[in-house]
């Protein structure tokens, strides 16, 4: 035994990344797997970063290429901003997963295969002509392929469990496996299993068994010679938890709610991938959140609209094709400036479009995209943390200025997670409202002179009785008002109203330097690619900087000055130029665009070949 | 600016806007309007509570002539704003003025959804079976064949039962009225009021110049007796000059019978709010051919509003969590400290 730990200490190798997948079908957990590795992880004190890509069917037939799913996780002893481009390891539980991913494994990575689906069916559904398993395909690899199934029944065979719960609980083998392989203990997941299924004593031994299972099977037979451990990383001091965007966004919503002394209400209709911010909040009854499940997108948002006039905190949040339903109650919002907050977790498009899979193409649509001159200020979030700070700023620019929000976040940023700092909620600025209770002088449509915010004036308050409504009204009295000076007053007024929130936004200041060669340029959820190649492109001793826009309407006021300051600009986007387009348009400036829509994130290596193709013209 | 006035003090003129009414001259809306504000200081409610919501359409101008808080929204959402207002702030008195264009046409998915929920509020849905803002179309109410401006050789489109819409959506308070019968009219607005769920309340309205007449049988004095069954609980449906008229259950279906000879008092329907099927046979009587148009309360039940619920599962958490702190939420779960 001596002997062995010795052999074993030997062969722990220190690593600073990991980059792993796990992949398999529908039903083989995952998700679930993949979620469990994350948080110990998180607790091991990594830095991280995640990626879950599943279908957008519930159960796409079982086997097939359509029914792969997959959840990746980067982990470091760095900080790090992605979940990583190339494999060190694969988890493959079926030929399907493997035909779909064995091309993003690194030369010489590791692939841990279930043997025990690589049979003549699942191998014709998955399109392979020979088994992989025994031709040249894994050659180059490390392969560990083993019939987990077997010896997963095998570890329970005393306790006569039913089948399917045994079957189910494959995928703990091979997440034991990786807990061994990465010097991990799997007790974190032993402690969910016991507190996730109490009341299922059999699923628990089940899984804890198999589990363990995966880890002796990576000690005894050492199956790969080396395992490894990565430290934890360097992080600014603090209390961190694992955050996914949609619970940042429902974090940051109720935070505004604290601060800002109001009710949270969130009216809306169930769109993947915005449904789980809704989810979120029906469970925090206890800060008094009222959500509505709607009929209707529209009613979703104009029933926001309702409890914005009746004084609550009113949120809605959908998806692309959800969006464009709204759009009419949008421009209500911005005719009765009434302070509504929009969220749209962006979905590949157009219509229906591809609704698990993320892009950044609703930006038009968000700025421009409502009959009338019907200007609304638009944020957008850049990681699943900062979707906290960005709901917290949409909310708070509502409210104090008295207008519809847009926050944009993305299928990516919505599901995918990384550690959090948990903020000092003490620390976090107070929101104060526009509401009155003055009676003397009071007129509905009479704006502030430093935010042009009108008084709310919600239905209760006596004295304060007045009317509102999508027909053009008069400033001041805001009686109905069809006249021509007055209508161009108030289209001024709307589109000066999102102008000066220009005045409280930090002005742009470009990572790196503020000046140079090559200013890579984004928006929204691709900031972690972009801020990688860039740093990986200054240490190669590259000109280049990065600046990632939250505020995209109005825009920093020294945009334009930032700009300029480069030779070139690289405008990267998962659209087909929406942002370029804009920057061109308001600036005069040339740019060159990088544009993917294949319902997946920038990878580093993408934007790094497209720095050196324009700095080095390779 | 307002001045602020003791509920118990207030009158009509206080419930007057001010702003000019743009109704054509002789239309229907004139006689809601003021039933509305001749009812309202009767509700005991404070004038700052009440809030009217409408949509598009010529009576979704309601909100501006009433000296209330208001809001016109936009085309068909009305009831969709009310729920979220209702929700907000569950003390409000909340009015969705609504037509058969906008709450049955463009509305009607937010409509029926409204009334399956049961919030506690009031609609009062201005039924004149034609478009008058976008200037004389059919409405999902215009009977089939209707000659209208966009129907020049007639519709080939069924209408609906607005009433049976609403008790098929589980409506707890289905009622119908009279633009020109105003006594009856203040009664139901008061009705609808007192009731503790979606008070869905039909009103006949005659639009002058795209649908004049529509509901001459009901407003003539010659005619209207004979055409008019008056709904009172408890009470047998009689109706006519001679009130010797009622209707009678013949097997499943209803008949008029004249009493005399062969049918006395005892053979007569009573009218009973309570009874759903009932209701749902006297809902069929539209628009009088042979059979009485029966104006009242059709039906009610009581059940909670939605909005109640919501509260009491609110209260129900707070107290088993405590209220809500930032700090626990966060921190709950998973953490480690760097």
């Amino acid at each position: 035994m001596e002997s062995d730990d010795k052999a074993l200490q030997e062969q722990l190798e220190e690593l600073d990344i990991v980059t792993i997948r796990f992949a398999g079908d529908s039903g083989d957990g995952m998700q679930l797997t993949g979620t469990e590795f994350t948080n110990n992880t998180a607790l091991v004190g990594n830095d991280l970063a995640t990626f879950p890509d599943y279908p957008s069917e519930i159960r796409a037939p079982a086997g097939s290429l359509a029914g792969v799913s997959s959840y990746q996780i980067q982990f470091s002893k760095y900080d790090i901003h992605t979940p990583g481009d190339d494999l060190d390891v694969l988890v493959a539980m079926n030929p399907a997963a493997l035909k779909v991913h064995l091309k993003d494994l690194k030369d010489n990575g590791i692939v841990l295969i279930n043997k025990a689906n690589f049979n003549a069916r699942n191998l014709k559904l998955a399109d392979w002509e020979s088994n992989p398993l025994e031709d040249d395909t894994l050659k180059g690899y490390r392969v560990v392929a083993e019939d987990m199934s077997k010896l997963v029944q095998n570890s329970v065979k005393d306790l006569n469990l039913p089948p399917k719960i045994v079957t189910r609980s494959t995928n703990m083998f091979a997440l034991g496996f990786l807990y061994y392989l990465y010097d991990r203990t799997p007790d974190s997941t032993i402690r969910f299993l016991e507190s996730k299924f109490a009341k299922r004593p059999e699923i628990i031994q089940a899984n804890s068994r198999a589990l363990k299972a995966g880890y002796y099977y990576g000690s005894t037979v050492r199956a790969v010679k080396t395992h490894y451990r990565v430290d934890r990383a360097k992080l600014a001091k603090g209390v961190y938890r694992n955050v996914m965007g949609n619970q940042a966004i429902s974090f940051g919503l109720l935070a505004a709610a604290v601060k800002s002394g109001l009710d949270l209400y969130y009216g809306g209709y169930p769109i993947t991938p915005a449904s789980d911010i809704l989810h979120y909040l029906a469970a925090y009854k206890h800060f008094g959140v009222k959500t509505f499940q709607a009929e209707d997108e529209i009613a979703g948002v104009v029933s926001t609209i309702g409890a914005a006039f009746a004084g609550d905190l009113a949120v809605t949040a959908t998806s692309g094709p959800g969006m464009a339903l709204k759009t009419e109650a949008l421009g209500l919002a911005v005719s009765t400036e009434l302070p509504i907050v929009v969220i749209n977790v962006q979905r590949a498009g157009p219509s229906t479009g591809i609704p698990t899979k993320t892009e950044q193409s609703d930006l038009f649509q968000s700025i421009y995209g409502r009959n009338g001159e019907t200007p609304i200020v638009v944020l957008a979030a850049s990681t699943p943390g900062d979707c906290f700070n960005t709901a917290f700023e949409a909310c708070k620019i509502a409210l104090e200025h008295m207008i519809p929000v847009i926050l944009l976040t993305d299928g990516y940023l919505g599901n995918g997670s990384e550690p959090w700092l948990l903020p000092d909620v003490d620390a976090l600025p107070v929101i104060k409202t526009r509401k009155t209770t003055t009676v003397e002088d009071f007129e509905p449509f009479r704006h502030d002179p430093e935010t042009l915010a009108r008084p709310w004036a919600i239905p209760g308050t006596p004295g304060l009785e007045h009317r509102v409504g999508g027909l053009e009204k008069a400033d001041g009295r805001g009686n109905v008002n069809y006249e021509p000076e007055n209508h161009q007053k108030m289209t001024e007024l709307r589109q000066k109203k999102v102008d000066i929130v220009a005045e409280k936004i930090p002005l742009a200041e470009a990572y790196g330097s503020n000046s140079g060669n090559l200013l890579v340029v984004g928006w929204g959820g691709t900031f972690g690619a972009l801020r990688s190649a860039v740093e990986r492109g200054r240490k190669k001793g590259q000109s280049v900087a990065h600046l990632h826009l939250r505020h995209l309407n109005p825009f920093p006021k020294n945009l334009g000055d930032v700009l300029n300051a480069f030779d070139q600009i690289l405008v990267a986007e998962l659209n087909m130029g929406q942002l370029q387009f804009i920057l061109q348009g308001t600036y005069l400036v040339k740019t060159e665009g990088l544009h993917k829509v294949m319902g997946r994130p920038f990878s580093t290596g993408e934007i790094t070949a497209k720095i050196d193709e324009m700095l080095e013209g390779k | 600016m307002n001045d602020v006035i003791p509920t118990q003090n207030l009158t009509k003129k206080d419930f007057i806007s001010g702003q000019d009414v743009r109704w054509c001259p002789g239309c229907g809306d004139y006689a809601i309007l003021s039933q509305v504000q001749k009812v309202f200081p009767e509700l005991g409610v404070p004038k700052e509570n009440f809030l009217i919501i409408s949509g598009i359409g010529c009576s979704s101008r309601f909100p501006y002539y009433m000296n209330t808080y208001g809001f016109h929204s936009i085309h068909g959402r009305a009831t969709a704003l009310a729920s979220g207002a209702k929700i907000a702030n569950p003390d409000l008195s909340v009015w969705v003025i609504t037509g058969d264009g906008d709450g049955l046409a463009i509305g009607g998915n937010h409509m029926i959804h409204l009334l399956r929920r049961n919030l506690n509020l009031n609609v009062l849905l201005f039924n004149n079976r034609i478009y008058g803002l976008t200037k004389g179309q059919y409405s999902p109410t215009s009977e089939l064949g209707k000659i209208s401006k966009s129907t020049p050789t007639g519709s080939v489109d069924y209408p609906f039962n607005p009433l049976q819409l609403a008790l098929g959506a589980e409506g707890t308070f289905v009622a119908r009225g009279v633009d020109r019968d105003q006594v009856h009219l203040r009664e139901l607005l008061k009705r609808a009021h007192e009731h503790e769920g979606t008070s869905f309340l039909e009103i006949y309205q005659n639009c002058v110049i795209f649908n004049d007449g529509a509901f001459a049988h009901l407003t003539d004095k010659e005619k209207r007796e004979e055409a008019m069954l008056v709904l009172e609980h408890g009470h047998p449906m009689l109706f006519g000059k001679e009130r010797n008229k009622g209707l009678h259950l013949n097997g499943s279906r209803l008949e008029v019978v004249t009493i005399g000879n062969r049918y006395g008092i005892s053979d007569i329907l009573i009218h009973d709010e309570r009874n759903k099927v009932q209701a749902l046979l006297l809902s069929e009587l539209t628009y009088g051919d042979e059979f009485p148009t029966p104006i009242g309360v059709l039906y009610r039940e009581d059940k909670p509003a939605y909005e109640v619920m919501l509260k009491e599962q609110i209260d129900a958490r707070q107290k088993i969590m405590g209220k809500g702190n930032l700090h626990r939420l966060f921190h709950d779960g998973n953490t480690w400290k760097v």
